[in-house]
Parts: C-alpha cells; sequence; structure tokens
C-alpha cells in the first residue's frame, strides 16, 4: 500500500481511508506546520470532502444568480430567505440524502427530512411544508419496491410525527437510479423579517452550548461515506447512517422557538453532516473567532467515546448556540422543560483556533481559517458532449387510432400516474393551513393567520439534463415557475438540489456545467434567483453515474388567497384553451419513452423570451379573475395534462381542436404552455389579453360530459381513465 | 364558554384545534401543558392529536400517565365534557375514559385523506348537530376493536359516536379506511360527555380549508 513516495509518519492507507488526496494531505501538514494527529486527520476528512466543502462545485454555483429585490439571504447560511411582505419571511432550503437513504431506506430518507426541519428552524423559521424529490430505479427492478416503500414511510415518519405538513413533490423511475436513488428534502418556514438567526459565533468569553439529543457513535464519517461512489461492498456502510427520532426534533423545534423570542441566542448552527465538526467550524469561521470545546462535557450516549468519535459523530437533533451569557440558566430552564439536553461546552475566543481539550488534555489546535478558507477547491476538467440532435416526427409515422389506447398505456405508467399511494401515507394537512393538497401542480399553504399563502413546487427532467445538460437545467428551473405560476402565485425563488456522477470524470463535469448554465440563464431572465441549494456529487455504483439531476425546488407568493388556482376543471360549458405553441417536439417524450420504449429525439429547447412572455400572461389573465383552472403542460403533452384536468375535476371534454397531426400536437412536450379554463364570458377578453401580449392563445374545446371526446378519433370515460391512473404506484410497492 | 386544550410533548393538532374553537366560539381556549396537576373550571377539555411521546411504547401510553391526566379522568367523571382527537382518541382510552383499543390500520401504512362519517348517536352534545359530514383522517393506528360484550355494551348504551360511511350515508365494508369494528371513527362514554374519534373535525373547519363540516361538532359543545 505504502507509495515510495510517501515521506510521512502517518499511514498512507490511513490518509486514504479518511477520503483525502496526498496533495490534500501535504496541504494539512504545510498549514499545521507538522502532522495532524488523528483526531485532526478526522477533523480535516470531515471537512475537506465533497459533500461539505463544494470543492468541485463552488466555482460553478458561484455563476448562479443569487440577488433580487425579494432575496434576504442567498446561499451561504442554513437556508435561503425572502421577503414575503408585511414583515414575514420564507426561509427554505432543499438536500440531498442519497447515499444514506440507498443503504437504508426508512432511516435514510427520515434523517433527511430531520436535517433539512434542522437548517430552517435554525434560522428562527417555524416550519409550515415539506416536500421532496425522489428518483429510483426501473419499477421492475429488484430492489425498487423495497426503497420505494422504504424511502416513502422514512419521509412520512419524520414529518408526520414532528407535525410539518409534506404538501407535495415529485418521482421519477429510471434504469440510471438502478444503484443509486435520490432523495432530496426541502423544507418550507416562516419567520420574522426582524427575528432571523444566524451562526457567526461573537463575543468572546460566550458560552457554546450544546443542546438536544446526547452524542453516540452514529453516522461517524456519514459525510465521507456520501462523498464516495459505491460499490458491492457498499452494503458495509450501513453503520454510517444515522437514526432519527423525530419526536426529539419536535421537542428540540418547540424549545429552540421559545428561546428565540427571547433576546439571547447569538448563533446558532444544527449539528448536521460531519456533526459537531462542522457546527463549530462554521460557526468560528463566520464570526472570525476561534472556539475552545472540552469534549468531556459534550452529552454522550456511549461511554468512553474518544474525541475523534465525538467530533464526528452525526448523532441527530441536535444543536450549537453562542449564548448572551446573562440569559444562560433562562435558556437551561426552557430546555429542561422539554426534557433536553443543555450543556456548556466551551467559549468563544480571540485565538482563531479550534481547540479541542478532553480531560484536560488537548486534543485538536487548528487554525479555522486553513480548514474553511484553505479548504481545497478545483477547477475539474470538463467535456461538454453534443446534444442529442433534435428529431422531426412525421403524421404518417403514427396510426391515430390509437391515441386513446396510448393516453391509458401513458397515464398507468409509474412516471405519470397518480402520485396518491405515496402522499395519503404523509400527513398533508397538520397546521390546518394546507390550502391545495398534493397532486395540483404547486402546493399552496397559507401564511398562518394572514389571507396570504406560499406556492411550493419540486421538478426536473433527468432525461431532458442528460440529452441536453444546457436545455434541461433551463427546463427544471421553468417548470417550476410555470407550476407556481399555474397555482396562481408570483414566482420569488429557488433552492437546487444537484445530483450528478463523479466529477473527477469529464463528462459528468460537462453535465454539471451546462445544467448550472441553463439554470443561470433561466434565473436570470425570469428574475428568479437560487437563494440556497446543496450538491450531491459521487452518485455512481460500479462506475456508472446516475443521469444529471438538478432537483429544483422553487417558491411563490400569492397575496391574496381567493386567486389561488388548481388543475381541477369547474364548470359545464367553460372552454378549456392552450396557451403557447404546440410545435410536435416528440422527442425525450414520455409518449417516445412509453409507447416506444426508446430514448431518442433531442430535449426540447426552451426560448425564455416565450416563457416569460406566456407566464406574465397567464399570471395577468389569474389576477384579472378571466381564468377558472390552470394546468401547466408538462410531461405528456397536452392530452395527458388535460387528463389529469378532468380526473381531477370529474367532469369531461369535447375537444374540437383540427390538427393534421394528431400524435404530434396531443404528445408533443414543446415548452411555455398552459392549460387554462375560461368561461364563455371571458373567453373574448383572455383573447384579447394574449393578443396584446402576443402570446399564442387557442381554444381546445369545451368542459362537460363524463368523457374526453376527441373529434375524428373517439371517446374516453373519465372514471374508466381515473382506475388506469390509480394503479400503478401501489403495485410497485405490493 | 371556558375551554382548555392539553398539550404534551409531541402533541401537534393543539394550535390546529385552538384556532378551531377560537373561530367558532370566540374564546380562546387555555392551553395546559402536561406536567401541571389541574385545570380551571372548564366547559371542554380537548386531547388533542399529535404524537404524543412521539407514539413509543404504545400510542397514547406515556400520555395517559402525564400529571394533568389525573385531572381529566376526575373532571370527566364529573361531567366536564372531554372530547379526545386522533392521539387524543388513544389516550382516553389508554387512561381508561373509554372502552376498546386502536391497532394499527388494517392497510399497516399511515392514511391522509378525507372521509366520510356520520353520527349513529344522535343526542349527545358532541353529536346532536352532525349528519353526514366530510373530514381528513390522518393516523397509523386508528382500527377500532373490542370485545364482542363490550361491543355489545357500547350499542345498548348508544355509545357509537360516529361511523364511517359513504356519500348516502351507508356504512359499508368500502367506506371503512382503517378496518375498524362496525366502522366506528368514535366513541362516547357511558355518560356520554366523553368523545373519543380519530378524523380531524378542527381540519375541516374553515373555508380555506376546502370544507367546513366539521364545524358543527364544535358548534355543538360550544354554544
Amino acid at each position: 500500500m505504502t507509495n515510495h513516495n510517501w515521506q510521512f509518519q502517518t499511514e498512507q492507507s490511513l490518509v486514504e481511508n479518511h477520503g483525502l488526496k496526498l496533495d490534500e494531505f501535504e496541504k494539512i501538514v504545510e498549514g499545521l506546520g507538522r502532522e495532524p494527529n488523528l483526531t485532526e486527520l478526522g477533523i480535516f476528512s470531515a471537512m475537506w470532502n465533497e459533500h461539505c466543502s463544494y470543492k468541485s462545485s463552488k466555482f460553478w454555483l458561484k455563476k448562479l444568480p443569487t440577488s433580487g429585490e425579494r432575496v434576504v439571504q442567498g446561499p451561504g447560511e442554513n437556508a435561503g430567505v425572502i421577503d414575503i411582505d408585511d414583515g414575514d419571511v420564507a426561509v427554505f432550503k432543499m438536500e440531498s440524502h442519497n447515499h444514506p437513504s440507498f443503504l437504508e431506506p426508512y432511516q435514510g430518507a427520515a434523517t433527511g427530512v430531520g436535517g433539512i426541519l434542522r437548517d430552517v428552524f435554525t434560522m428562527g423559521a417555524r416550519p409550515v411544508a415539506n416536500l421532496n424529490a425522489l428518483r429510483f430505479g426501473e419499477p421492475n427492478h429488484p430492489k425498487t419496491k423495497h426503497l420505494l416503500s422504504g424511502v416513502v414511510s422514512g419521509i412520512g415518519g419524520y414529518g408526520n410525527c414532528i407535525g410539518v405538513p409534506t404538501v407535495g413533490g415529485e418521482v421519477n423511475f429510471h434504469p440510471s437510479y438502478n444503484g443509486n436513488i435520490l432523495v432530496n428534502a426541502m423544507t418550507v418556514g416562516i419567520a420574522k423579517k426582524d427575528k432571523i438567526f444566524y451562526s457567526a459565533a461573537a463575543g468572546i468569553g460566550n458560552p457554546v452550548v450544546y443542546v438536544g439529543s446526547k452524542t453516540g457513535r452514529d453516522g461517524i464519517h456519514g459525510a465521507t461515506m456520501a462523498s464516495a461512489e459505491f460499490d458491492e461492498d457498499s452494503e458495509d456502510k450501513k453503520p454510517t447512517v444515522q437514526v432519527g427520532d423525530p419526536f426529539t426534533e419536535k421537542l428540540l423545534l418547540e424549545a429552540c422557538l421559545e428561546l428565540m423570542k427571547e433576546e439571547a441566542i447569538i448563533a446558532i448552527q444544527d449539528m448536521g453532516a460531519a456533526g459537531l465538526t462542522s457546527s463549530s467550524i462554521e460557526m468560528a469561521s463566520k464570526g472570525d473567532v476561534g472556539l475552545e470545546i472540552d469534549l468531556s462535557k459534550v452529552p454522550m450516549r456511549a461511554q468512553n467515546m474518544s474525541a475523534y468519535e465525538l467530533m464526528l459523530s452525526e448523532s441527530q437533533e441536535r444543536m450549537l448556540m453562542v449564548l448572551d451569557p446573562s440569559k444562560e440558566e433562562m435558556a437551561r430552564d426552557i430546555f429542561k422543560k422539554w426534557d433536553l439536553e443543555f450543556e456548556v461546552i466551551g467559549k468563544v475566543t480571540d485565538t482563531k483556533r479550534l481547540i479541542l481539550m478532553m480531560n484536560g488534555k488537548e486534543e485538536a489546535s487548528i487554525p479555522i481559517n486553513i480548514l474553511v478558507e484553505d479548504a481545497p477547491e478545483y477547477q475539474r476538467d470538463y467535456i461538454v458532449e453534443e446534444p442529442t440532435p433534435i428529431k422531426e416526427y412525421k403524421s404518417e409515422d403514427f396510426d391515430q387510432n390509437n391515441i386513446l389506447k396510448d393516453l391509458n398505456t401513458m397515464i398507468m405508467h409509474p412516471d405519470l400516474s397518480s402520485r396518491k399511494w405515496i402522499w395519503e401515507q404523509y400527513d398533508h394537512m397538520v397546521m390546518a393551513d394546507t390550502v391545495v393538497r398534493p397532486g395540483s401542480d404547486a402546493a399552496v399553504v397559507r401564511v398562518h393567520g394572514t389571507n396570504k399563502g406560499l406556492a411550493m413546487s419540486t421538478d426536473c427532467s433527468p432525461v431532458y439534463c442528460k440529452h441536453n445538460p444546457y436545455e434541461g437545467g433551463k427546463h427544471a428551473v421553468v417548470e417550476t415557475w410555470r407550476n407556481i405560476i399555474a397555482s396562481g402565485a408570483l414566482p420569488i425563488a429557488i433552492t437546487d438540489c444537484m445530483n450528478f456522477g463523479n466529477p473527477e470524470k469529464p463528462e459528468i463535469m460537462g453535465q454539471f456545467v451546462e445544467c448550472i448554465r441553463g439554470m443561470g440563464d433561466a434565473c436570470s431572465k425570469l428574475n428568479y434567483p437560487v437563494v440556497s441549494g446543496n450538491v450531491s456529487l459521487y452518485n455512481e455504483t460500479n462506475g456508472e453515474g446516475i443521469y444529471p439531476t438538478p432537483a429544483i425546488g422553487g417558491v411563490g407568493l400569492i397575496k391574496d388567497l381567493s386567486n389561488v388556482k388548481t388543475l381541477s376543471l369547474k364548470e359545464d360549458g367553460n372552454f378549456l384553451c392552450v396557451v403557447g405553441k404546440t410545435a410536435n417536439h416528440l422527442g425525450s417524450s414520455k409518449y417516445i419513452s412509453i409507447i416506444q420504449s426508446k430514448e431518442e429525439g433531442g430535449t426540447p429547447e426552451i426560448n425564455l423570451d416565450t416563457e416569460l412572455r406566456n407566464g406574465n400572461f397567464v399570471m395577468d389573465a389569474i389576477n384579472k379573475k378571466l381564468i377558472a383552472s390552470a394546468h401547466d403542460v408538462g410531461e405528456g403533452g397536452i392530452l395527458v395534462a388535460i387528463s389529469e384536468m378532468c380526473m381531477s375535476g370529474n367532469l369531461g371534454i369535447i375537444i374540437e381542436i383540427e390538427t393534421n397531426f394528431p400524435h404530434g400536437y396531443f404528445f408533443a412536450e414543446d415548452q411555455s404552455r398552459y392549460l387554462i379554463e375560461v368561461s364563455p364570458n371571458n373567453y373574448d377578453k383572455c383573447q384579447k389579453l394574449a393578443n396584446n401580449n402576443d402570446v399564442h392563445f387557442e381554444k381546445i374545446g369545451i368542459v362537460g360530459g363524463d368523457k374526453i371526446s376527441i373529434k375524428n378519433i373517439g371517446d374516453q370515460h373519465i372514471s374508466a381513465l381515473k382506475r388506469s391512473f390509480e394503479k400503478s404506484i401501489k403495485q410497485i410497492s405490493q | 364558554m371556558k375551554s382548555h386544550v392539553i398539550v404534551f410533548p409531541g402533541s401537534n393538532c393543539d394550535r390546529d384545534v385552538a384556532v378551531a374553537i377560537k373561530n367558532i366560539s370566540g374564546h380562546q381556549p387555555q392551553m395546559v401543558w402536561h406536567k401541571e396537576t389541574s385545570i380551571d373550571k372548564s366547559d371542554l377539555i380537548v386531547v388533542p392529536g399529535g404524537f404524543s411521546y412521539g407514539d413509543y411504547l404504545r400510542c397514547g401510553a406515556m400520555a395517559s400517565t402525564s400529571p394533568i391526566m389525573q385531572d381529566v379522568v376526575k373532571k370527566a367523571k364529573e361531567g366536564v365534557p372531554v372530547m379526545g382527537i386522533c392521539n387524543g382518541f388513544q389516550i382516553l382510552i389508554e387512561s381508561g375514559l373509554l372502552d376498546g383499543a386502536l391497532m394499527r390500520n388494517s392497510s399497516l401504512s399511515f392514511i391522509c385523506r378525507d372521509i366520510l362519517i356520520k353520527p349513529k348517536n344522535q343526542s349527545s352534545v358532541f353529536t346532536k348537530k352532525t349528519q353526514v359530514a366530510k373530514m381528513p383522517i390522518a393516523h397509523n393506528e386508528g382500527n377500532f376493536f373490542v370485545t364482542s360484550e363490550q361491543l355489545k355494551k357500547i350499542r345498548d348504551n348508544d355509545q357509537i359516536a360516529f361511523q364511517y360511511c359513504d356519500e348516502n350515508g351507508n356504512v359499508s365494508e368500502h367506506s371503512n379506511p382503517n378496518g375498524s369494528l362496525e366502522n366506528i371513527a368514535g366513541i362516547l362514554n357511558e355518560n356520554k360527555n366523553v368523545l373519543g374519534m380519530m378524523p380531524h373535525p378542527e381540519r375541516a373547519a374553515e373555508l380555506a380549508h376546502g370544507c367546513e363540516d366539521g364545524k358543527t361538532i364544535f358548534e355543538s359543545i360550544l354554544n
């Protein structure tokens, strides 16, 4: 194992087992002026892994637009913060828990939810909604059943118990996730703008306080595991998965929010990935101070824990804070009331070092800046591959007699079918402020005690990203923007969760770079900045990477809840109209993948000018009360979108529009389109508004009856369609 | 009108029910921490939903031994109306105020969705104003069970408060979401002043919820 160039006392294998490269180790030695001891090596390993240091992605992430008139806090804190008027702010972030969820789906998913909830309430916000973005392997892959059931019950188990509604999300199935599922969890919270809490430690001599659960040996090296590829032996990594306790987190949430009402907390940071290490270093670095911690004071669950174990444990439901010393007793009483640990474990110092003591012995002494500012940052080599060329399809290649049969097959497919089996396992109504439940374009949650609400949606189309990462990156952003608009809200900002393969491979890095470029262009054009996010790389098993998956979570504001729209058709006799042009782009569509079992034809392109015009038109029409229901046209195309509106509203439609390429018209995935239901009285006003704004607008049909009737093609009963729609996801789990 | 809502560690519908009571009665209920030992004079005590003590050991079991529960039991025996919703129902069973047991749903999974219920008992302070009503359930352990002797007793004594039903009020297997015996969604004690129910009327109590059917249960007791 020993390399002949190795010139250090420390064993080379020990360094490698900590996920550190030779040049990174040299950098540590240079920074410290000596070789690190084991505890210090563990700390560097935890801080410099991909998950905590963003070493491959930082350079590119800086290119994303992160500011805007409503942005109160962009990336860099525990979560992003946006202004939602009246002194209120929304605090949100999405984070991955992919590797642990593959190893142990229930606990992996549960602790993913727990972690993101803590990120939000650390900032002083009460969490009001959870969402998620999930990717599994093929529906019939032997692992999918177990992983799907485990992840769904894990998300439910945590969210239901803590009492935060899980209101939305998305789920996809694709072979590229057979060996690496993705579990991305998002939390949205609400706080007062003048009561936001940050992580910068301050005040030399102030107490550093540990609260929450005791520290055990679970999750040691979790973040390092999450920064490596999987192979056949990965099952052995199960002990690195943490175990969640939502009940303790509920107590921690209430205790923290109770304490936050007082002027007691100077800085607060949750102990997430890399536990006590990252939280203490983060606080010291942000505050440009030092911390001295006596590890023997840390509340322990196991006996004889070493400094190394205490620093690297990822035991859940813990927080670190710096308190105003005069409020220490009051704070202690609050945590005592909630039966939680409260221990002063150290103090803020002016040394700008992290000094760890244990039983009177110094276990580590590291200058903070070496750990943070001097952390490795790479501009990895990348290759941008040619996007899959766009294919022109012709009407004569399709049999129009099959349209309704194809529709049935498509909505029975797990990628397009009802997600009811999933969301019925999530309490999506606790807190009694859920206005639009799961199943519509965006979920809407009322801001408690007001008549305004937040609309939120998660989205990404990995197939689009694979075949054209630039357009795919644009699409993921724009899809959430559309969903939020269709629900009646003004889109404000996004959080992103960048899930990719091994960044050391230039083609994977190329996907990352291109997705970022697409996202950035869309965000800039739509004035829809990124306020928080997370990167998950090395999603590979035996060298096979996942499809590029930049999952986006968007948040919008509805100033008046009477403007909320859902996708359910509302009334007989109304007109159903389509906003945006259909140009028969079937490439990379669900039609091609489900009916023809192919992945070909290229990703649809998005013209951001058209996108902006069409979106603004729908927003305007909703605010002018011209629209009865709205739905964005997404995967599956117009006919799938119409079916969703019919099934949700239990109403049929007579489709009158004539087309010479029915498959193209009904299943194409051209972008920037919406379906809107308009009463006959408002039709002319809508048409005029569209004309004035250079928006393509056409009537498709008339709402009514109990079937979808397509002129010259045939009829499909809604009730039968619904039976097909609700079957497949449940079947996977059985 | 004075009402009280008990708060246990892990309660998570305490605020929701307090908001519903405030909206319907105009009076703010008093929140009572579980470590307290007595409740002031009260016209209604609510044991709210949630996951008291994380549902550890057995749903409701640990909460039923909280200090405040001695006084809740005492007040219930004196005739004060006591209402347990969801986890509150589980707690009232564990405290011995109500008969039966709540087992895991027959589907073995958590269920959150709208269901329909109708009152069987039509004269109690809780049920007298309600007809077929829509409201959500959200639970893992709502599968009601009693022994056949107990069932006979609660039937004969008109203690079945609510049953799961369909739009037309038919009680059938099809309208039973969780496997409960006789579709029982809620029961009363012998004196009809203690109600336990799995559905959440506080989540169907204003227009923004999309349904207001749950209001009548509060209205009948609060006015």
